[in-house]
């Protein structure tokens, strides 16, 4: 395999024996969209009604199901658990096969798999508004799902390791981020539903619990962004990516300083201070690795600026490299002893955590959803281009408006319990922040709904369009055109 | 090696996963690990808080009714199910426990938490929490009376007119008296920092709000030197 290498992709690219369409089954690949769809709007639905609570509007008070604190929970499972790991799979289950020119291990073990998972959602959200849930930041599933969950990892990692071991040779960057991440997810995984659970308490629990909130992060959700883009991106830009040597610092520096930044969750906490100071060290290092990530993809798209224009796919993968900078930069600042005396508890946190998931890891799913769809679909254009636009700008816009909003409302509040104020003056400062976090929340569901209208709409004239012979029987295998 | 599937698995997957481990989760364990976890009963004989008693006063009939007579078992209950429910609505998302010695916290809230105070099985998985949009909670017991709290929980904007807490209806029967829900929160919530023999120093007698205000730091003094007064006159050795 020769080195940088644009990943193999579509027919052109593939030797003429193998057909890409039959080792990927686009129909899964689409379910998985569709779900994670529907658990994204639920989960900003979700949270829209949670913020409600923050402008003293809640239109639900007083009915036990619909109490606030239980719906926060389904929002933030809901994101990582519905959102994000259904497009993944969604995602791996296209790339995995056409980089490895082979199928996954058991298409009948994707669908169960698929079944299963949404069965563990399902459950999940149905539990924490029953008052089951765990106290695990990211990890509020009820105990009694997790080992459920936790097979159905081991079966996701058996299904996709199974052609990657097949496939001869040193592999594609993104099969080694997809590798490694299909070893952390369950390590991890394990790792954070089990052990503060059944094994430690105490500040160790604290200790592990840092360490599951930011391996979820970054050792499942992280890692198999970047596998994605390191595919998406030169396909779809039609050149190889910058610098091999570049692409290897940023995979096995962030495999090697990203565990390590667990306990920069509880700074000042009763867990050791020497370890807090190694956590710090750790965190400022993951950020110069990802600097070179960064310039290796705006090495790879220099010259061929204008697709930020002309491609929505590009615009949504870069401006969320943008914000995985900006986060990144933004880390290496906020794990600072410094500023974690002022930042610390309050809504600078909140809006780092909605610019890493939304901003970055939503902003590399809708892109993907962008590009893939329409093939999933077999046609050749979205049913209304400029509605991807409405899309993007609401969904960014609102977005960034709320990073900001969050980040100076944090400062206030932070600086607010250092002074001494009566804690009441910290809630009324932050009450015109919280009003705007809702508009914008708001932003972005409008924008999610441009897209869920236009996704339904592709579908819907699709079949109108075709003729029943073909469009009928099996419409989403049929070939597709690239 | 650095190309290869056997070197990311390994390496990558297991070898530096577990090296992260070993250091970031490995070593607190191993430092803790002399550190016995208390039970529940160890928790409910450490002493019974003076609110839980005068629950069963103030709501006699229901009391009885859900929780018995006052006694280490009754207490240990109440403890267990507050503890649940406060997980269950996620109270923790908005209430942090833990103080930590910057930004004049121990000022605001009461002495820095100590690793200890969370070796116990009411702090499995550990309660720190990572947002206050409420205050703190690790020292919040004896600061309010009981009918604070529960008119608290049954609408704070009854309270305090610029909370955003939720309302908690179903903590309450019928007829607005606390449920075995109520009371157990209300339990569990009073119970937090009562193990500290320093603290509450006010309990009893001193402000029963937050300090808030220039004024409260001379109350506080003084309740301090009224605290130390009845440890010299001698009442615990």
């Amino acid at each position: 395999m020769s080195r940088a290498a644009v990943p193999t992709s579509d027919a052109t690219t593939m030797p003429s024996s193998i057909d890409p369409n039959l080792i990927v089954n686009q129909r899964i690949v689409l379910w998985y969209f569709v779900a994670s769809l529907i658990f994204v709007l639920v989960s900003m639905l979700a949270g829209l009604l949670f913020s409600l609570q923050f402008i003293q509007k809640y239109p639900l008070a007083g009915i036990e199901f619909f109490s606030p604190g239980r719906w926060r929970m389904v929002h933030t499972q809901g994101v990582a658990y519905g959102f994000i790991a259904n497009a993944f799979l969604g995602g791996l289950h296209w790339a995995v096969p056409r980089l490895t020119l082979r199928p996954v291990l058991s298409v009948k073990l994707s669908w169960f798999i698929f079944v299963a998972w949404q069965g563990v959602l399902l459950a999940t959200v149905v539990g924490i508004l029953f008052g089951q849930a765990q106290a695990l930041e990211w990890g509020e599933t009820p105990v009694w799902i997790d080992p459920v969950a936790q097979v159905g990892l081991i079966l996701v990692a058996i299904n996709f390791i199974a052609p990657i071991i097949k496939a001869p040779g040193p592999l594609y960057v993104s099969i080694w981020y997809f590798i490694a991440a299909l070893v952390w997810t369950n390590l991890v995984y394990a790792m954070g539903n089990f052990l503060p659970e059944y094994v430690v308490g105490g500040s160790a629990a604290g200790a592990i619990g840092g360490l599951f909130i930011h391996d979820l992060v970054g050792l499942f959700v992280t890692p198999i962004g970047w596998g994605l883009m390191y595919y998406f991106v030169p396909i779809i830009l039609k050149k190889p990516i910058w610098s091999h040597g570049l692409s290897l610092v940023g995979f096995w520096g962030l495999a090697f300083f990203y565990p390590l930044n667990g306990i920069h969750h509880f700074f000042y906490s009763p867990i050791p201070m020497f370890l807090q100071y190694g956590a710090v060290i750790a965190t400022i290092a993951v950020e110069l690795v990802v600097t070179t990530v960064i310039i290796n993809f705006f090495g790879t798209i220099k010259g061929r600026g204008d697709m930020l224009r002309t491609s929505m796919p590009i615009r949504w993968f870069y401006i969320g490299m943008v914000f995985y900078f900006t986060t990144c930069l933004q880390c290496a600042f906020q794990t600072t002893l410094t500023f974690q005396k002022i930042i610390h508890f309050t809504d600078w946190v909140v809006g780092h955590a909605h610019l890493v998931m939304f901003g970055v890891f939503g902003f590399w799913i809708m892109g993907m959803f962008v590009y893939l769809i329409p093939r999933l679909m077999g046609v050749s254009e979205w049913y209304r281009p400029s509605w991807n636009h409405w899309h993007f700008w609401l969904f960014g816009i609102g977005l960034f408006v709320m990073f900001i909003d969050l980040m100076i409302a944090g400062l206030i509040q932070g600086f607010s319990w250092r002074d001494l104020a009566p804690w009441e003056d910290s809630i009324t400062a932050s009450a015109p922040f919280w009003l705007l976090r809702t508009i914008t929340g708001i932003m972005i569901i409008v924008g999610q709904l441009f897209f869920l209208a236009n996704v339904w709409m592709t579908w819907a004239t699709r079949k109108s369009a075709k003729p029943a012979t073909e469009g009928q029987s099996n419409p989403i295998t049929s070939p597709v055109t690239a | 090696m650095f190309e290869s599937k056997a070197g990311v698995f390994l390496i990558a997957g297991l070898f530096f996963f577990a090296l992260a481990f070993a250091v970031m989760g490995y070593l607190p364990i191993a430092i803790y690990q002399d550190e016995a976890e208390q039970t529940l009963e160890e928790l409910a004989k450490e002493g019974i808080i003076p609110e839980f008693v005068e629950l069963a006063e103030q709501f006699p009939d229901r009391f009885e009714r859900y929780y018995g007579k006052v006694n280490y078992d009754s207490f240990a209950n109440a403890l267990k199910r507050g503890h649940r429910i406060y997980i269950a609505e996620g109270c923790w998302h908005c209430h942090s426990q833990f103080i930590r010695p910057v930004s004049n916290e121990d000022l605001r809230w009461g002495p820095v938490s100590h690793a200890r105070e969370y070796q116990n099985v009411l702090q499995r998985p550990v309660l720190f929490g990572t947002r206050r949009v409420g205050p703190d909670l690790i020292r919040e017991g004896s600061r309010k009376s009981n009918h604070w709290h529960l008119a608290h929980f049954f609408k704070p904007t009854n309270v305090v007119p610029v909370s955003v807490m939720p309302e908690y209806s179903w903590f309450f029967d019928e007829d607005d008296y606390p449920n075995a829900d109520g009371m157990a929160i209300l339990t569990y919530v009073q119970w937090l920092g009562s193990w500290l023999n320093e603290y509450p120093y006010w309990r009893g007698k001193g402000p029963t709000g937050p300090m808030t205000d220039d004024s409260s730091d001379a109350v506080a003094d003084q309740t301090i030197a009224q605290a130390s007064g009845a440890h010299l006159t001698g009442e615990s050795p």
